[in-house]
């Protein structure tokens, strides 16, 4: 039986697979399935920028909005002193998850802007949990800006979120750098100890009937993997901060396919929300199926053994891989 | 004893400062919500939530009734079980107690009753302070203490609570409403242990003993006879007479406490004075001020204050007066028509005639009647007119009486403020923040420095855009002075505009600095100044102070909120104190208030306050005058003569100005009066773009203030139309072929809260964000569409008897007659009223209840049911909280016997008027405008067929001939009416088949009190009273109506389906018996952005929360079953609806387990409520 132990984040982890942030653990039963289940870690779900600001002001907002203009009605609600936000509660759901198992709790804070949340990095570690995941959610619309400036800010935000810590952090991000390799690097040299490939955008939708935007999740498929194991084929090895690989991994076979590129772990998310939490055991029987049938002993001799360093023809992960698949797409349709 | 130096003083209002010793001291508190007293209640309610002990160790428990009737009768019925129990009220609510307060003292049982005192409802309501409520109860038999300050007011409350223990005598303890309930003042609170030794366990066990229990039985509240009740009614005697030795003997306990001494009858001036004022009540500290400075000045004069009312001993009371007194006024805080005099002045005649005192004269002055001020100018008038050779027996101070000349005359520019006093007057917009700003101002300097401080707040009536003026004053003395400040060192005007409104640089004293928030910078804004604001700047020599404070709030993330802005600049230029000390104290506060609600919140307020200082300016002003225009008129010189004699000055703040004459005699106004106030508070207004827009009508229909309107016109109407006056040709109206439409905002008197923009269907095809109807700023188009609003009036209304009102198109094409009222900027309930008077308006009589649509309808100085070009229009009438259905009732029985008495008449007459003519009225179909107009021209005839009959007879049908036209009775209220205290009467009126209409306006809460749960408040939703979510779900008042068979019902949403809004009032209204429609109103209260109304209005009904239905018993009639549901299944999650709204949300910040529990609970009673609907809509098939 090939050995699926391994480290992510310095965490010693019983297997390469971990639960990316998603809604699934916002229950501690579903926490609890997925251990049962032989997961490696789970990273909780988000905690929002946006969540901290702006739900603080809006509440704030309403509660204030009409008091003390007309003599009859000074104020509308009954005022209860503390307010448990939701970040309160975000925090106290860390802790109940926490002790309610015994793998790796990886808290998870998504933002763009340097400013007073990234004091909840702080908050987030007190809340007991192991690492801290810093999802980097920017779109930006400025036309104003640079994309200098914008990585700059991003790099920054790094460095300002380790700083509040002793956790180690880990950054989910976007592939939209101009030079994805050379940020991975700097968030390295910021403090970061793993990059998440990649963040998956929640995109608007256009509802034609009301002439409205609406927003959509859509969950990804195996077919997504291919765009984030080249990343990880290609920065494994030449960068310090581990690789975790998330997008498109549902099937052993898929995690098999990150850990071959490079991937410190894989993540997993939208293959559990639709078939379960058992799928977590699936996937593992079938990794481990396979390094036994290959006969590799473990996955630190598995990983990395067809990044880009490690291919025989390397560039296959740059242009010319590019070149070949247009021509099958010819052999196909002509 | 402890003295002021070692204990921690604090800044609170009466309201808090007595609820902190009742909560302490009782174990079971029943209340209902009413101005004043609400927040005595409220506090009790969140000190219970919050699980705040008693001095036993235990939370009281605090129950919110149905009326104050059912208030007191809980507070019986606790005390006779034996628990300590209190209740807060005043004014109407006090009078619905009277009935229990005699069975309580009848049995002799303890309790005090803490009554901010009120104005009565009289020829008009008032919620306001005066002694009309508490004068209304001193036959009861309670004993009544007077509170004259909030310090005294904390100590009243346990004073009185102690002597009610051992006397057994309930207690009525009251102090001014408003004045003193509302004024913030630094005092010095009770330690538990001081409160524990007013409440001895002896005499609260007694108490308990004297409770019922069937473990030891006896039997209280017999019914008596000749033979003994007399003598029950004096056996109780002994105890009336010991209560003066109680009450003394524990106000020299708690002087030994406290080092506070009290006396029933406290004499203050000086010794050897030679007249003398006697009274109740915060004037007091008015009078003995006013005192201090006249005998400083050589006079001899005294205060007599009265703290003890009932019983009154006169013996004290005549022994407190000095032997050297001559001459003694006594001053009442209310008004009893026809009487030899008011209740204090009689007390103290009999006291004098009893005790063998004489005096040269006893003169008898009425005062301060809704708060009106009582100001050292005034008390001195009262010492003045004393030592005159001839006196006035009766007077009245504060007004100017040319009618029967009783009031005395005084100098308003007698003074006696403290000069190290720092008096600062704040002229702000109602949502900007500034009371807030100026409460927590109070704080800093009441509680962080050795200085005292006091704050009184000022509202004007409307809910939106409304003047609020703070009063404040800071110093190194106590502050005693419970008036209004007329000698400012500091004025700031929050919004410029009321620059051009307000005469507030008149308060200005000399030297004071003036602060103005404005966009024109210092170079520009003297140029805009008004004259009158020039002259009193250079006459006053006044620091002139800029800021544009919208701006900083704005780059800060402020929104709107200017209040953290100017509070700064308040600091930095007024003096108070040494600025750095005063920012430093901001912050400390932002940080205390804003704390609680997040760090972000905190951070945005400090950005604010380090911006303001920056953005500050001193103005250089020219040594003389170069404004270039005056204050305008308050009123177009067009309007009436007693709109400009009357409503103008109190639409201009100068209503206290007013001489009785100038008063109407029975409250009677003129309708249609908002049309005179332009209150040009929008930013921004809707613009109409005809080209986009299809003429569907509802961004009218929903238009909470009737700003935005409708015509069909004539082409030939509009020949004369100013430049830039916008119509279309009339496609979407083909029964008004060649007519032009129009679509015209008036935008002096929109809000722009921007429902109709979220209404509107049409967009652009080359851009979906534009609509039909998009906000713009409002100077960008205020003088093009002033002249063409004014145009647009003079365009002829499209004839009723051609519109066929059965949708919401045409429905809008009537003439709205509820215009611009106050109501707040997107209010849910003002359509459906304005609704209610397009489609029935000028044959209407509404019976209003008390609540915000009273206040938005009645509350002057300008109300919005209005008239139309025929002089036609609704006759409406508020009468009481509680009694609106039967008040209504009463309009249908009186207009059904005109109705009778005219058709007997038409009979006996109809050899006058011809048999043809009396049959087509008896007959006539009034179903349709047009056989309503048929109807009016007969009814002309009969009068001008009978104008010279000078028969009895035939005078009678002249008179009452318009009674045949036929009448829509309406009754109008909210939840809390309908659900709660007015339930028992509107179940009677419904019960009686009569035909009335009755509209409950449901926001599911007590919105015009701030938002207390009612009946109506649903499940899960955190209100006043509700605070840890409503555990019940709502009252389905809608079902139990339909139960009788004969009423018909309508539960309706204009938001989710305006067709249906539209039919129910048809159907109610042609429906020849009760109606009922409950009508989903958004509120304020529900804590979300209002233009967004209409959305939670749909999402109620797609969540299911909202079903709408009609049942009209005209189809059961005709063998049908009358029930129709006229929403679809439930198809969205409650979430969806609910989280939408702070009174949801923030139970799930507080108690997440009880939200969702309760969540679960709301959808379970959905799910049951649907299964239910649809079986009662399913018997339509089989009966069909």
């Amino acid at each position: 039986m090939a050995d699926l132990s391994t480290s992510y984040l310095g965490l010693k982890l019983a297997n390469p697979l971990v639960a990316s942030a998603s809604p699934i653990s916002k229950r501690i039963d579903n926490v609890k399935k997925l251990e049962a289940a032989g997961i490696g870690a789970v990273v909780v779900y988000s905690l929002f920028e946006e969540q901290i600001n702006h739900e603080q002001q809006e509440r704030d907002h309403f509660l204030t909005k009409a008091t003390n203009m007309h003599p009859e009605a000074l104020d509308y609600f009954p005022d209860l002193g503390h307010y448990n936000l939701e970040p309160d509660q975000y925090l106290a759901h860390l802790s109940a998850v926490k002790k309610a198992v015994g793998i790796p709790v990886i808290g998870s804070l998504n933002g763009v802007t340097r400013g007073g949340w990234t004091e909840w990095a702080h908050r987030i570690e007190q809340a007991g949990v192991d690492a801290l995941e810093l999802n980097l959610y920017s779109i930006p619309v400025n036309t104003s800006a640079t994309g200098a400036g914008v990585e700059a800010q991003a790099v920054d935000l790094v460095g300002d979120v380790v700083s509040k810590v002793k956790i180690p952090v880990a950054v989910k991000l976007s592939p939209y750098y101009s030079s994805l390799p050379n940020m991975v690097r700097r968030f390295g040299e910021a403090g970061a100890k793993a990059v998440v490939l990649f963040n998956r955008f929640l995109q608007p939708d256009l509802d034609p009937e009301n002439l409205a935007v609406v927003s959509t999740a859509r969950l990804s498929d195996s077919g997504d993997l291919a765009f984030p194991l080249r990343w990880t084929a290609i920065l494994h090895g030449k960068v310090s901060p581990e690789i975790a690989l998330s997008g498109g991994v549902h099937t052993g076979r898929d995690l098999l396919k990150s850990l071959l590129a490079g991937a410190q772990v894989g993540q997993i998310a939208s293959e559990i929300l639709v078939n379960g939490t058992d799928r977590v055991r699936e996937v593992l029987r079938d990794l481990g199926d396979w390094m036994d049938e290959n006969e590799y002993l473990s996955v630190d001799q598995l990983r990395g053994s067809m990044s880009q360093r490690k291919v025989v023809d390397s560039a296959a992960f740059e242009r010319a891989q590019y070149m070949r698949a247009l021509v099958s797409l010819d052999d196909r349709f002509i | 004893m402890s003295s002021e130096s070692d204990s921690k003083m604090i800044t609170v209002d009466a309201t808090e400062a007595v609820a902190m010793v009742a909560h302490k001291t009782n174990e079971v508190i029943a209340i209902y919500p009413i101005t004043p007293s609400t927040p005595m209640g409220e506090f009790s309610d969140q000190w219970s939530a919050q699980k705040k002990p008693n001095i036993w160790g235990t939370v009281p428990l605090v129950m919110e009734l149905q009326s104050e009737g059912g208030a007191s009768g809980t507070v019986h019925g606790s005390l006779q079980t034996g628990a300590l129990t209190t209740t807060f009220t005043c004014s109407q609510g006090l009078l619905l107690m009277i009935p229990n307060m005699y069975k309580i003292a009848g049995e002799l049982t303890s309790t005090v009753f803490h009554v901010s005192a009120r104005s009565l409802a009289a020829q008009g309501l008032s919620i306001y302070g005066d002694h009309q409520d508490v004068m209304a109860v001193r036959q009861t038999g309670w004993a009544m203490l007077a509170s004259n300050s909030v310090q005294e007011a904390h100590d009243f409350a346990l004073i009185s609570q102690a002597a009610t223990l051992e006397s057994r005598v309930p207690f009525v303890h009251f102090f001014d409403g408003f004045r003193t309930s509302h004024e913030i003042n630094k005092i010095l609170p009770l330690s538990d242990d001081q409160i524990r030794q007013f409440v001895p366990a002896d005499l609260v066990a007694a108490h308990r003993r004297r409770g019922f229990s069937s473990e030891r039985p006896f039997i209280r509240g017999t019914a008596q006879n000749p033979d003994t009740y007399f003598q029950g009614r004096e056996s109780s005697n002994l105890f009336y007479m010991a209560i003066p030795g109680i009450v003394q003997k524990w106000m020299d306990t708690f002087a030994g406490l406290t080092g506070r001494q009290y006396r029933l009858y406290d004499y203050f001036g000086a010794p050897d004075a030679d007249r003398v004022v006697v009274l109740m009540g915060s004037a007091v500290e008015t009078a003995e001020e006013t005192a201090k400075a006249l005998n400083a000045k050589g006079e001899k004069v005294g205060v007599l204050a009265v703290r003890m009312f009932r019983p009154f001993d006169a013996t004290l009371f005549v022994n407190a007066i000095p032997a050297s007194v001559k001459r003694v006024a006594v001053l009442d805080r209310t008004k009893e028509p026809g009487s030899a005099g008011e209740p204090l002045y009689q007390d103290v005649v009999t006291a004098i005639s009893e005790l063998g005192r004489s005096f040269e004269i006893v003169t008898a002055g009425r005062y301060g009647l809704s708060s009106k001020e009582f100001t050292p100018a005034m008390a001195k008038a009262v010492f003045d007119d004393l030592k005159s050779p001839s006196p006035k027996r009766h007077f009245t101070v504060g007004i100017n009486d040319d009618l029967t000349h009783l009031s005395l005359s005084y100098d308003p520019s007698f003074n006696v403020e403290d000069a190290k006093s720092v008096r600062c007057l704040f002229f702000g917009v109602g949502s900007d923040g500034t009371v807030g700003a100026n409460k927590n101002s109070i704080k800093i300097i009441g509680e962080e420095t050795d200085n005292h401080a006091q704050g009184y707040f000022f509202y004007d009536s409307k809910k939106s855009g409304g003047l609020t003026v703070s009063h404040l004053r800071f110093g190194p003395n106590p502050i005693r002075a419970p008036y209004l400040i007329e000698h400012a060192s500091f004025v700031a005007c929050h919004a410029e505009s009321f620059l051009e409104k307000v005469e507030m640089l008149k308060y200005a004293a000399p030297g004071a600095v003036f602060l103005l928030n404005t966009t024109w910078n210092k170079d520009q804004i003297w140029a805009k100044l008004p004259r009158e604001v020039q002259e009193q700047i250079i006459g006053k020599s006044l620091k002139f102070y800029v800021i544009d404070a919208y701006q900083v709030a704005k780059d800060t993330g402020m929104g709107n909120r200017t209040n953290t802005v100017m509070q700064t600049c308040f600091f930095a230029i007024s003096g108070v104190l040494p600025a750095d000390e005063a920012i430093a104290q901001i912050k400390k506060a932002i940080k205390k208030t804003y704390g609680k609600r997040g760090e972000a919140v905190v951070q945005q307020n400090f950005l604010a306050v380090d911006k303001s200082v920056e953005n500050l300016f001193q103005v250089s002003c020219p040594g003389h005058v170069t404004a270039d225009h005056s204050r305008p008129n308050p009123v177009p010189a067009s309007a009436p003569e007693f709109i400009q004699n009357v409503i103008g000055p109190m639409i201009a703040f100068r209503g206290d100005d007013l001489a009785v004459s100038a008063v109407p005699v029975d409250g009677t106004f003129p309708s249609g009066t908002t049309k005179y106030e332009k209150r040009n508070f929008a930013l921004e207004i809707p613009d109409w773009d005809p080209s986009i827009c299809i003429q569907c009508n509802k961004c009218a229909f929903v238009c909470p203030h009737a700003v935005i309107r409708p015509k069909l016109s004539t082409p030939e109407n509009l020949a004369a139309a100013p430049e830039g006056f916008k119509h279309v040709p009339a496609k979407f109206f083909k029964e008004y072929p060649g007519t032009e439409y129009v679509l015209q905002v008036s935008p002096e008197d929109c809000t722009g809260c921007g429902i109709c923009i979220e209404a509107c269907p049409a967009r652009d095809k080359t851009n979906s964000s534009r609509r039909a109807i998009n906000l713009v700023p409002v100077q960008s188009v205020l003088d093009r569409d002033k002249a063409n609003w004014d145009y647009f009036l003079k365009l002829p209304e499209v004839d009723r008897t051609t519109v066929v009102p059965n949708n919401v198109k045409n429905s809008q094409l009537l003439q709205p007659l509820f215009e611009f009222s106050g109501a707040c900027a997107g209010c849910g309930e003002t359509p459906y009223v304005k609704l209610l008077t397009q489609m029935f308006g000028d044959r209407a009589h509404i019976a209003n209840a008390t609540g915000c649509s009273s206040i938005y309808g009645g509350n002057l100085p300008t109300t919005p049911y209005t008239t139309n070009a025929q002089g036609r229009g609704p006759a409406w009438s508020n009468s009481l909280f509680e009694d609106n259905a039967e008040f209504g009732l009463g309009f249908r029985l009186a207009l059904d016997q005109k109705e009778g008495y005219a058709k007997e008449l038409l009979k006996k007459f109809s050899d006058v008027l011809g048999d043809e003519l009396v049959t087509a009225i008896l007959e006539a179909d009034q179903k349709t405008e047009k056989g309503l107009a048929e109807q009016r021209l007969r009814v002309e005839l009969v009068k001008s067929k009978l104008a010279t009959d000078t028969s009895p007879g035939a005078r009678d049908l002249v008179e009452l001939a318009e009674t045949l036209v036929k009448r829509s009775v309406w009754i109008l209220g909210g939840d809390g009416w309908a659900y709660d205290i007015g339930y028992g009467g509107l179940d009677h009126v419904l019960s009686t088949g009569r035909n009335v209409n009755v509209l409950v306006l449901d926001t599911e809460v007590y919105s015009n009190t701030g938002g207390q749960a009612s009946k109506s408040t649903p499940i899960g939703a955190v209100a006043k009273f509700a605070a840890t979510g409503k555990g019940f779900p709502k009252k389905d008042l809608g079902l139990i109506a339909q139960a009788y068979g004969y009423v018909y019902v309508a539960r309706i949403a204009m938001g989710a389906n305006d067709a249906q809004t539209v039919r129910a009032f048809q159907e109610a209204e042609a429906y020849d018996g009760p109606s009922l429609i409950i009508a989903y109103s958004h509120c304020i209260a529900h804590g979300f952005a209002l233009e967004r109304g209409l959305e939670q209005q749909k999402l109620a009904v797609q969540s299911g929360h909202w079903p709408l239905y009609r049942y009209n018993p005209e189809l059961v009639v005709a063998g049908n079953n009358g029930f129709q549901l006229d929403s679809k299944e439930p198809s969205i999650e409650l979430e969806k609806y609910v989280y939408n709204e702070t009174r949801y949300k923030m139970l799930l910040a507080q108690d997440k387990p009880r939200a969702e529990m309760l969540l679960g609970q709301a959808k379970a009673g959905i799910a049951s409520r649907w299964t239910q609907l649809q079986y009662l809509a399913a018997q339509n098939k089989d009966a069909n």
